[in-house]
């Protein structure tokens, strides 16, 4: 009951490791079985349709149920610590987005159990998914991603909300961490591209519940908005994933080479201007649409500009390295590998953003070889180096670094033997989403190595879990800076107290503990006085407004569905169960502004007063 | 807060802004202008996908059959007016004259309503000639585009109402005062919206 209502922080942060955690596991092991069909060829393990939901589900699983909800999990332990911040600006909305993103992902999770997965692939491109073509499994896509959709775009308002208005007195934008940089930017582009694919997926849901026309072409429908409007989102998407993998190895890498990032106005510099050109690039996804050469042009080269900034970065963490003390704990080699890895997905996409080369890579394995360098070897490794890096932070336990290691090697060999050899097959011609191939195309030796590689990820992934749970038998003991930090995270006990920081420090520098403690003081200076601490009330109606949206989503999505049961039927076809969801929802809106809450005060009790002035 | 601190709390003397005086008031009125500014990529989304299908019928009416220009100046009109009545209540919160901000925010509220009315009307005279939902991905972008901004009147119309009950009963304070001032925005956001369909939807749709 305790993690129903909580709206704090920390605890979201657990909530998003948990579901995100999990997802994780079962976008997994549909790729295991996606990889043990391709092992050998002509394999029959899975059969063709249930292959093509494997496809869908794991692509939409792992970008939105597992990706985006590891990135909010860091972002909720870490910003608010690092802006010196008792809580985020909407503890309510925390908790609301949370529960949002979990009911939209369970939602879509069930279809599984309710007459088969979606299966037009992660993209759902119309006319496939539209009513002429896609299995009923898209109702559950185009209404679960809507609900978790909603609930990341809450949480994006939330952490921009937070970084602007809550920050320490002191901390200047140009003295707030790179990780809170990141954030930020991210925030900002989950603002700006998440109500295109909402609009994107309620033409869709028009069209496949209501009988609308956007996508029919016979009543002059087009299905290139279709397109255009999942790639205004979709494009941006792509960095709404990376970019915060930027700001937790800018942490990583300086802590662990003990100096200060170089370059670090250059480094805010390249991620605004990243967060831009996201923007402008979504048709590079269309080439092959008919857009015509002026428009594959001009998307092409401002493709190939994303470059120049992410170049910028990665040399300027190879300069944050050069000449510094640097330590390879777990955290630091899941960063160092980030840098080589995604150097080569940067690589193949400067390839893929010219139209011609394009023309030939379009849907072949080399597409999906550079965007899982990206995804996996650029997010993943950086989540891991954050969940190694934040750990001790969070649960006040410090991970097994003899079995982080093993994760790290098995993880990473495991990687690069599933994925290197997919730029190959692609160059020969292999073809992405088909669910199995003829003999003697040269192509069998390589899809088995990248089947065993995939194997090896997994058994990284199982010593990850081992570690976890060998070390939640331990004892809460972690020190407050076990890694000798540099930013205010570590000025707090681990895990910290629910109000973060009895008094708020006073900021006076960039790395601000590092200032600190380079003149020789073992704390930060309080910028208030120590006094009674207000929090806001822990709460249900977050919960329970996500759970009417689930039951709407029930609602409409059966509406036109005959039941052998009456009462069904007359429940359903009449909107009457969306109509019951709505109400929750709108109902527990309404409770919430009707009686503000008041919430608590504590006392930092057993606390020495630090000698501020008010 | 005990019913004595309550009492305490409302003869302090309220700020002249008083819904910047709290670190909760600024929070929300930041966080309610990225909202609108994620609203914006949702209408900028469906005018899209509006202009890209406007001309595409099938054998439907065309928008140039259709619209009345009369109608839809009135219900500019009207809709104008409330943004107006809506900024006359905020300039009452700064005075902290409540009776004057309930009183706005009541016109503002008949004004949404006779709005909604209208196009409820204009609604079922396009379907009474064939205009509907179904009939063509015209129709279904239209309905779809102005039926959004509709639905976005209903909701202010609604919250609006509502508050206009909370403020009788609380009075204006630190608290309310923040949810005046984000109802208000909301609402400009709302008729602002109506301007682009008026230019891009009628009068495109009657001249172009």
């Amino acid at each position: 009951m305790e993690w129903l209502t909580t709206v704090d922080h920390k605890k979201i942060a657990v909530l998003y490791l948990v579901a995100g955690g999990m997802f994780f596991l079962i976008g997994g092991l549909e790729a295991l079985l996606i990889r043990i069909q391709l092992m050998k060829p002509e394999f029959d393990f899975v059969p063709a349709h249930t292959f093509n939901e494997l496809i869908t589900m794991h692509g939409t699983t792992m970008i939105f149920l597992a990706a985006m909800p590891l990135i909010f999990a860091l972002m909720n332990i870490a910003v608010p610590l690092q802006i010196g911040a008792r809580d985020v600006a909407f503890p309510f909305v925390n908790a609301l987005g949370f529960w949002m993103f979990f009911f939209g992902g369970l939602l879509l999770n069930l279809s599984w159990f309710l007459g088969g997965a979606p299966d037009a692939g992660w993209t759902a491109y119309a006319p496939l998914s539209g009513p002429d073509f896609g299995s009923n499994g898209v109702n559950f896509y185009v209404v679960g991603l809507q609900i978790a959709g909603l609930g990341t775009f809450i949480g994006g308002i939330n952490m921009l909300a937070t970084i602007v208005n809550m920050r320490a007195p002191g901390m200047s934008f140009m003295r707030m961490p790179m990780f809170v940089w990141t954030s930020f930017v991210t925030s900002i582009i989950i603002l700006f591209c998440f109500p295109a694919i909402t609009v994107g997926l309620v033409l869709l849901m028009f069209d496949r519940l209501f009988d609308a026309n956007f996508f029919d072409v016979a009543n002059g429908g087009n299905p290139v908005i279709y397109q255009h409007l999942f790639w205004i989102f979709g494009h941006p998407e792509v960095y709404i994933l990376i970019i915060p993998a930027f700001g937790i190895l800018s942490e990583v890498i300086t802590t662990f080479s003990s100096k200060r990032l170089y370059g670090y106005s250059s480094m805010v510099f390249a991620t605004v201007l990243i967060g831009f050109l996201s923007f402008m690039v979504w048709a590079h996804h269309m080439f092959t649409t008919g857009l015509g050469p002026v428009a594959n042009s001009l998307f092409g080269v401002a493709t190939m500009l994303i470059a120049v900034p992410t170049g910028i970065k990665i040399f300027n963490w190879i300069f944050t390295m050069w000449g510094g003390h640097i330590r390879f704990t777990t955290a630091n080699l899941f960063a160092v590998a980030f840098i080589p890895t995604f150097v080569i997905g940067g690589v193949t996409g400067v390839m893929l953003a010219s139209p011609p080369a394009d023309f030939q890579y379009h849907d072949t394995y080399f597409v999906v070889a550079h965007f899982h360098y990206v995804i996996v070897g650029g997010l993943i490794f950086a989540v891991f180096a954050g969940l190694f890096y934040w750990w001790p932070k969070l649960f006040g336990r410090m991970l097994s670094e003899t079995m982080g290691k093993w994760t790290f090697w098995l993880f990473f060999t495991g990687f690069h033997m599933t994925f290197f050899v997919q730029h190959f097959l692609g160059l020969m011609g292999m073809p992405r989403r088909v669910f199995t191939y003829l003999k003697g195309q040269g192509w069998d030796e390589l899809n088995f190595i990248s089947t065993i590689g995939a194997f090896l990820m997994a058994a990284g992934t199982i010593v990850f879990l081992v570690n976890i749970a060998v070390t939640a038998r331990k004892p809460v003991g972690a020190p407050a800076d076990p890694w000798d930090g540099r930013t205010l995270e570590w000025t707090i006990p681990s895990p910290p107290p629910e109000f973060n920081y009895a008094q708020i420090p006073l900021v006076r520098g960039l790395d601000a503990l590092w200032v600190e403690k380079t003149e020789g003081n073992k704390e930060m200076v309080p910028s208030e006085p120590l006094g009674p601490i207000h929090l806001p009330s822990p709460t249900i109606l977050p919960f329970l407004m996500s759970v009417g949206l689930f039951i709407a989503g029930f609602g409409f999505m059966y509406a036109g569905q005959h039941f052998d049961n009456g009462l069904a039927q007359a429940l359903f076809n009449n909107y009457i169960v969306a109509g019951i969801g709505l109400a929750l929802f709108f109902a527990c809106m309404f409770i919430r502004s009707l009686f503000d809450d008041r919430g608590f005060h504590v006392e930092p009790e057993g606390l020495q007063e630090k000698g501020a002035k008010a | 807060m005990s019913a004595q601190a309550e009492t305490v709390l409302k003869n302090v003397q309220l700020p002249e802004e008083p819904e910047k005086a709290t670190l909760e008031g600024r929070n929300k009125i930041l966080g309610f202008w990225f909202f609108l500014g994620g609203e914006s990529v949702l209408f900028g989304s469906l005018f899209a996908t509006y202009i890209a299908l406007r001309n595409q019928n099938a054998s439907g009416p065309t928008g140039a059959e259709l619209f009345d220009l009369t109608m839809v100046a009135i219900a500019t009109f009207l809709l104008l007016t409330s943004s107006m009545t809506s900024v006359l209540a905020v300039q009452a919160m700064h005075r902290h004259d409540v009776k004057n901000i309930k009183l706005w925010f009541a016109i503002t509220v008949l004004l949404g309503l006779a709005f909604l009315g209208l196009e409820i009307y204009e609604f079922n005279n396009y379907a009474a000639e064939g205009h509907l939902f179904n009939s063509s991905a015209f129709a279904s972008a239209f309905y779809t585009l102005v039926g959004f901004h509709g639905g976005h009147v209903l909701f202010g119309v609604v919250w609006i109402a509502l508050l206009i009950g909370q403020l009788a009963k609380k009075g204006l304070t630190v608290v309310t005062a923040p949810k005046i001032y984000l109802a208000a925005l909301y609402w400009h956001f709302v008729d602002l919206v109506w301007v682009f369909i008026f230019t891009v939807v009628y009068l495109m749709g009657k001249v172009g």
